[in-house]
């Protein structure tokens, strides 16, 4: 189709600038409290507010999280970082100012690896991350004419991660955005809620001529706050663009907004001249000055990361990089595989860590999703899990048994044990019991049997069949093997 | 460098400032002057001097304990308000 090879010969790029509140009790500059939810404007105190003659300073662990997140993406951590003003006028910026960084930031030269859909790596570099205030929140609706401020999120610290333009499409860069969100909820220094708009996005995307050096002229598309948002919304710019190259007209440089009722992108307001923040020192703010320990102090508090930890899922346990990525996708699910690893009881660590993987990335995760919740309202503990695994390591239940005990689990809750007792599931070991059923199963067949010694020797899966059958999946498969192989060879 | 009058308008613009045609010649004139002394303070060698932040050189940023000490206070600031309703200020409606 004509479309489609248009379509092919265009490529896409795409930078992010990732808004990621901290995570601290305090606003950057004032004592007030940043807990989501109060009621309005009870939490904006003079500094918030940009009443004269009030003075900024800065919340120490604001910067400690920025440190924790530059170290975390190899960045360099500067010693020496700078406050600026981003000058621009709107109702809920009460200064007229923004305090940001320009020309130092804290955090510069990053990077972050994503797996692409062929199961290749990528590196996305992280130009910079720099630490800066919040505004408020402005709400449009319900006031007659006019527009309500609400500026008790005035003054929340945010970090700005810039990436360079290196992501090719809109999968790329949802999959950057979701490591990132996964990394900063990973060190606790952002709750990722996307919602309450802890995390969100402006995308910078322009298209090129494929295999042609120079960028295209780029669109910003504001305030993205979910994964589904930024897919959705890029794939329509990149499409809006190509069909405006290629119908004659140029790409204009503008900031856009996406609407997801219609699913489209359009543009704000053109202010070409308010593009002029006259970024200049922050005289009420000194230079942030890190010394050598502050820094070192940082990084002994770093947790296991998540891509180390998947890496060394593989590497200690033998996980496939697929079900070791899904494990440490968040970090509320890696420690509820890890408790539960670390609770069964019986097996070598290395076969617990791999049936525990399968169960979780398996069974587990199909559970979740059919009721859509998250792993924290899963309704199966690790206790429980591990209750199970345990179960299936001392042998009272086969691992084909092990599926029905956890839907009883999920349904009706419930140990391993109280289930498989109130079940009858129990696994069948004593050797006579499995021995006079196989007897009455060879005598009941003697054509089968008579085949079998003829040579037919698929007809083993057909006796193996027709004993569990008889025992309702509760014979040791082992033992059955074992036995029936005797028996049949007469 | 001298500024036209249109920069001036630009500027005041940006500011918020509302002046007359006979301002904008008269601050273009003024502010003109003051870009032509930059101009001088640009011709100094600057090379090797590193540029400050701040003009108490060798001081340093003081960081502050992460703890509430702000009460709600929004009665009272509210007082300063030209309107509020439910807890909110209210401004002229803002078009995105």
């Amino acid at each position: 189709m004509n479309m489609q090879s248009d379509a092919m010969s265009w490529e896409t790029v795409i930078g992010l600038e990732i808004h990621a509140q901290l995570a601290t009790r305090t606003k950057i500059f004032s004592g007030s409290s940043t807990a989501f939810g109060a009621a309005p404007n009870t939490q904006a105190n003079l500094v918030d507010l940009g009443y004269p003659g009030v003075l900024p300073v800065l919340n120490q662990n604001a910067v400690k999280m920025a440190v924790k997140f530059g170290l975390a993406v190899g960045a360099k951590v500067a010693q020496r970082s700078v406050f600026a003003r981003k000058n621009y006028f709107y109702p809920d910026l009460p200064k007229g100012y923004q305090i940001s960084q320009y020309e130092l930031p804290i955090v510069e030269h990053g990077k972050m690896d994503i797996v692409l859909e062929d199961g290749s790596t990528k590196t996305i570099r992280i130009t910079r991350a720099h630490l800066e205030e919040d505004a408020g929140k402005s709400l449009h609706e319900d006031f007659q004419g006019y527009t309500g401020i609400d500026l008790n999120r005035a003054g929340t610290p945010l970090i700005e991660i810039v990436s360079e333009p290196d992501m090719r499409s809109a999968k790329e860069a949802v999959a950057y955005m979701k490591k990132i969100h996964t990394l900063v909820r990973y060190l606790e220094i952002c709750d990722g809620n996307m919602q309450e708009g802890s995390f969100r996005c402006d995308a910078n995307v322009s298209v090129r001529k494929a295999g042609a050096e120079k960028f295209g002229t780029r669109c910003e598309i504001k305030n993205l706050n979910s994964f589904r948002f930024i897919e959705k919304a890029i794939n329509y710019e990149v499409a809006r663009q190509i069909e405006l190259i290629e119908g004659g007209g140029t790409v204009q440089q503008q900031t856009r907004l996406f609407d997801p009722d219609k699913g489209e992108t359009r543009a704000l307001r053109s202010k070409e001249e308010a593009n002029d923040y006259r970024y200049f020192p922050d005289p009420d703010l000194l230079p942030v000055v890190l010394d050598d320990a502050f820094i070192s102090d940082i990084r002994a508090t770093l947790p296991e990361l998540p891509d180390e930890k998947a890496h060394r899922l593989v590497r200690e346990f033998d996980l496939s990089p697929y079900d070791a990525g899904v494990l440490t996708a968040s970090r509320e699910l890696a420690e509820y595989y890890d408790k539960t690893v670390s609770i069964v009881v019986g097996g070598d660590r290395k076969s617990n860590a791999k049936a525990v993987a399968n169960t979780v990335t398996n069974i587990l995760t199909f559970s979740l999703n059919k009721e859509n919740l998250d792993i924290t309202e899963s309704k199966v503990t690790p206790e429980q899990l591990a209750g199970l695994q345990s179960r299936i390591n001392d042998s009272t239940i086969s691992g084909k048994l092990a599926k029905e005990v956890f839907e009883v689990m999920w349904a009706e809750g419930g140990s391993a044990d109280a289930i498989i007792e109130s079940k009858g599931l129990k696994q069948i070991t004593d050797t006579g019991a499995i021995e006079k059923v196989i007897d009455d199963i060879i005598a009941a067949n003697p054509k089968q049997l008579a085949d079998y010694r003829s040579g037919k020797d698929k007809l083993f899966a057909f006796f193996v069949g027709q004993v569990m059958k008889q025992t309702a999946g509760k014979a040791n498969p082992a033992q059955v093997n074992e036995l029936l192989k005797s028996k049949l060879a007469g | 460098m001298s500024l036209t009058r249109k920069d001036v308008e630009a500027i005041a613009h940006l500011a918020r400032l509302a002046i007359t045609e006979e301002e904008a010649s008269l601050y273009a004139d003024s502010l003109s002057r003051i870009l032509h002394l930059v101009e001088q303070l640009n011709a100094a060698d600057v090379s090797t001097t590193e540029p400050m932040a701040h003009p108490l050189a060798g001081l340093v940023q003081r960081l502050r304990a992460d703890e509430v000490t702000a009460t709600d206070q929004h009665e009272k600031f509210q007082l300063n308000a030209g309107k509020v309703s439910s807890g909110l200020y209210l401004v002229p409606k803002v078009i995105e």
